[in-house]
């Protein structure tokens, strides 16, 4: 493997590292708002579904989840497409979103629990049902709070994604693989560069939250 | 509740199952315990190696470190309950510590994989690695190769009553497992554009799904295939390597002395010689087919 070979094999990898990191980073939002929805409903059946998902998804591995989705989900006939390699990519965005979800429904609840209860009480007074209050009045000011807790979650998920090349997805770590098996004379440097992929990647993620604080941020 | 209940428990269930499934399927048989007795080499009596850092830091220890992935039923592998790796490699390593006068008692298996086999004999945290270690160029610019001990190839391992795939030819749209990063993983994916390659961290888990019909066929080098075969009913190796792995045994760059030594440990064993190598052959894989005598290159 030549320099530019090298180049080609990591563009590939970064490539699938994005490719599952959108997708799981849109669907763990979604779910995460949903479950934080749950947790602060009005109908105690819905806290309890929430706070149990919570429970479960938090305090397990994220890597056993993906062993759950990638070998579990096949036994249960759950396939996503005859192309393995689509079919693996499913798996992982779908145990990836469940796992982050639990920590982004939190990092939800937190914020719409920094809103003072004056705020939802006045919602309250002038009409509102649950779920204008919450869009109108709660939400709004919530996900402004919530935005540098919000980073740390999901830089911590573009890392995890890692694990992913465990089970049939080609990203960085398996562009990584492929490289030291060929080029075992420079194995450090490989790892070097691998890090230096992601904190490349991780900075400009965090850059990009920086700019969505400084817009969105209000102080109190 | 009920229903989610019983959904919730049935998914574990099956997780479950996945997970011990794969653990299961790593396991060797007990050929290599059961039956003869492990076969005892010649140590070397008269061996002066004084021109070799590292036979010197070996003196020091007390004890020679040799490094090997623990995960290859029939190369090498070590059980959760093992005290000591099994297979052809572990009795390739006893044979060339035996040529440099160290007797089984004084070898320390320390596991390595992949990543760490160049930096660990460059740092010195091992001596040797006899671990399915290919000679190349690359790997020669770094460390240093005694050997090749055997001549390996990509092969097969299929499905008993599999009739489609004979050779290499025949994988055209068929779904072949490899483990992520390994040169066959890396040849399927380069020259084989009509095959879909699916890749995970382990052998066990491309057996897996080899066993539950997710892959046609998983794709390594054919004594590690051998390996598998043995320990599992139902599978069968096609045996028509189409590429050359060469193993070597993986030595500390520059150290001219112990690689030396080492060949002529690996050549004494040969068939011309002592014949432990076949012994070794023999011992762990029931029968001669198969040996290969070692045809060392002196570069």
């Amino acid at each position: 493997m030549s320099l530019s070979q090298l180049i080609v094999n990591f563009g590939h990898g970064i490539l699938g590292t994005l490719q599952i990191f959108v997708l799981t980073l849109i669907l763990s939002l979604i779910l995460g708002a949903f479950l934080a929805v749950l947790r602060v409903s009005p109908v105690p059946i819905f806290r309890f579904i929430g706070g149990l998902y919570v429970n479960i998804i938090r305090n397990t591995p994220g890597v056993l989840i993906l062993f759950f989705c990638a070998f579990g989900l096949p036994y249960l006939a759950v396939r996503f497409s005859s192309d393995p390699g689509v079919n693996s990519y499913f798996y992982a965005v779908l145990a990836l979103s469940l796992y982050t979800a639990g920590f982004i429904c939190e990092v939800f609840r937190s914020g719409i629990s920094t809103v003072p209860l004056g705020q939802s009480e006045a919602a309250r007074a002038i009409g509102l049902r649950f779920g204008q209050s919450l869009r109108f009045i709660i939400l709004p000011q919530a996900i402004r709070t919530v935005i540098p807790p919000l980073a740390s979650v999901i830089i911590t998920m573009l890392k995890s994604t890692s694990i992913t090349s465990a089970f049939n997805n080609q990203e960085i770590i398996f562009a990584m693989q492929n490289a030291i098996e060929k080029r075992g004379d420079i194995v450090v440097p490989i790892l070097i560069g691998t890090a230096a992929v992601y904190i490349v990647l991780n900075f400009l993620l965090g850059r990009a939250f920086k700019l969505i604080e400084k817009k969105a941020v209000i102080l109190r | 509740m009920k229903k989610l209940v019983t959904g919730i428990l049935s998914i574990t269930a099956v997780g479950a199952l996945a997970l011990t499934g794969c653990g299961k399927s790593g396991s060797p048989t007990d050929s290599a315990d059961g039956g003869t007795e492990a076969p005892e080499y010649t140590v070397a009596s008269d061996v002066k190696l004084d021109g070799s850092p590292t036979m010197k830091r070996i003196e020091q220890n007390g004890k020679i470190k040799i490094g090997m992935a623990m995960d290859s039923p029939g190369l090498s592998y070590k059980g959760t309950t093992d005290k000591e790796p099994k297979g052809y490699n572990v009795e390739v390593a006893k044979i060339a510590a035996a040529s440099l006068g160290l007797g089984p008692d004084k070898i320390e298996y320390v596991d390595t994989s992949t990543p760490n086999r160049e930096p660990f004999l460059q740092n010195g945290q091992v001596d040797m690695v006899v671990s399915s270690y290919t000679i190349n160029d690359e790997r020669k610019k770094v460390i240093d190769f005694a050997g090749p001990y055997y001549n390996a190839g990509q092969d097969l391992l299929i499905k008993d009553d599999d009739d489609s795939i004979k050779s290499k030819g025949d994988l055209a749209g068929k779904t072949v497992c490899s483990t992520a990063g390994s040169t066959p993983a890396q040849n399927i994916k380069a020259n084989f554009k009509e095959t879909k390659l699916v890749t995970y961290d382990n052998g066990s888990k491309c057996l897996s799904d080899l066993q539950s019909g997710n892959v046609d066929a998983y794709t390594t080098d054919d004594i590690v295939l051998r390996g598998y075969a043995a320990a599992n009913e139902g599978l069968k190796v096609v045996g028509d390597p189409f590429t050359e792995e060469p193993y070597g045994v993986g030595l500390p760059k520059g150290d001219k002395e112990m690689r030396e030594a080492v060949n002529d440990g690996l050549e004494k064993g040969g068939e011309s010689g002592n014949g432990d190598m076949k012994k070794a052959w023999s011992y762990v894989f029931k029968t001669e087919d198969g040996y290969q005598d070692p045809k060392v290159d002196r570069y």
